[in-house]
């Protein structure tokens, strides 16, 4: 039986604690406002985008002068994983889940006998995988410092993916993210990026279109930054979903800091009257006594 | 007049979208105007001012840099890399793009990306100049 002060303690504790947790979901509450307008923001670029490349797409035949990026090395022997998770925690199961399905598609494609190449954004998604892919994750992209996401940030981590496919150092690229239903729902999405995933138009476009420059030219401009748009819209995306889940997480704790605290002042108020009334008795005890 | 549909799109937000006269547009190859009816045509942006007319005589000048224009019948769209309208263009935003611009002719040993480059150092002076910084 813990003695009263124990008890006080203990409830001052989980009282700072739901400080905390409620702080931080306002915090949370806040900051989700504000990446929800910019994911949306984002939103109209990347849909035209695809619009356009899937006009440009509809129109050409792939053969051997197609950009590589759009028919692919035409191997699939090495696959690179573009994990982004968040740079901080306690934003429930956000970062675990996005490395699950990571971890999962990575097993499956090494049960394959596929070479597996990783590039983690983010410090939490590398803190979970590289436990078991130490030898895989080939680069960690810290955007701590990064207050609001920017297209620089994307526009920085498509180089560098840029770079490593001229290089020859990976056939397929995978996006893994988190897509940002609402606040409570949060899908962790596996997206192919190289060869880009183009959904053409089902009645091509009627009109025939006039390039200038060439098709080929255009084509060979608009496929790095179609990949640039995809990881500013994944990076947007998941910032939204992690301030979401952080919200929902924060707000469970603080309702499981309040049950817990009516808990223990139950149990105080009931030790503290059980120790009144055992002096009560024994003073009437002693009264009578004599 | 006949009036088209006009969206300009950056990453990070749309910046116009309505019924305009005319687009002046800097395309790589020649800056071009798309009026009501035109054909449809897809062209790369260069560096430079694209002007929207929404009634004669009223222009409103927005600096784009990088992107592209899509002309088909349903109207103009143009997605551009980056686009700051004239108003909230200032000397240090101009200064700072110019050294981008300066950084990128500095990274690049290829000659069409120092061309490109180049012309988008001289758009930007050309736009400082223009707007009396």
């Amino acid at each position: 039986m813990p003695s009263l002060k124990d008890l006080r303690n203990r409830i001052a504790s989980v009282k700072a604690t739901q400080k905390i947790t409620k702080a931080m979901q306002m915090v949370a509450a806040a900051k989700l406002r504000r990446a929800q307008t910019a994911a949306e923001a984002a939103r109209p670029y990347a849909e035209r985008m695809a619009v356009v490349l899937g006009n440009l797409a509809s129109g050409i035949t792939v053969g051997p002068e197609t950009p590589r990026l759009l028919a692919g090395t035409g191997s699939d022997r090495v696959h690179l994983l573009v994990v982004c998770t968040a740079e901080r925690g306690l934003c429930g199961a956000f970062n675990s889940s996005i490395a699950r399905l990571a971890r999962d598609h990575a097993n499956r494609l090494l049960a394959e006998g596929k070479t597996v190449k990783i590039i983690c954004v983010g410090k939490k998604g590398y803190d979970i995988l590289r436990r078991q892919f130490a030898e895989q994750i080939i680069e960690l992209i810290d955007l701590r410092a990064v207050r609001q996401i920017g297209f620089e940030q994307g526009d920085m981590i498509a180089q560098k993916i840029l770079n490593r496919f001229e290089a020859g150092e990976f056939d397929v690229a995978t996006l893994f993210y988190s897509r940002f239903r609402s606040v409570i729902a949060q899908i962790p999405t596996a997206q192919q990026i190289i060869p880009a995933q183009i959904e053409t138009s089902a009645g091509a476009p009627d009109a025939v279109y006039e390039y200038e420059p060439d098709e080929g030219e255009i084509l060979t401009t608009l496929l790095p930054r179609n990949l640039t748009v995809q990881i500013f819209r994944a990076l947007l995306e998941n910032a939204a979903s992690e301030q979401g889940a952080r919200m929902s997480a924060m707000d469970n704790a603080t309702r499981n800091a309040g049950e817990m605290i009516k808990k223990q002042t139950m149990t105080y108020n009931r030790s503290r009257q059980a120790m009144i009334t055992k002096e009560l008795i024994e003073i009437i005890s002693g009264a009578e006594a004599l | 007049m006949a009036t088209f549909n006009f969206e300009l799109v950056s990453p990070e937000r749309v910046l116009f979208s309505g019924e305009v006269d005319a687009v002046v547009l800097p395309a790589t190859e020649g800056d071009m105007t798309v009026l009501a009816g035109h054909s449809p045509v897809m062209t790369t942006l260069k560096t430079g001012f694209l002007v929207v007319t929404s009634t004669p005589g009223n222009g409103r000048r927005v600096l784009v840099r990088g992107g592209f224009a899509d002309v088909n019948q349903n109207g103009l769209t143009v997605l551009a890399e980056r686009a700051l309208p004239e108003e909230e263009l200032t000397q240090d935003i101009l200064d700072q793009e110019i050294l981008t611009a300066e950084m990128h002719w500095d990274a690049t040993n290829e000659p069409a990306a120092r061309q490109a480059a180049e012309s988008a150092i001289a758009q930007l002076r050309e736009a400082k100049a223009a707007l009396n910084f």
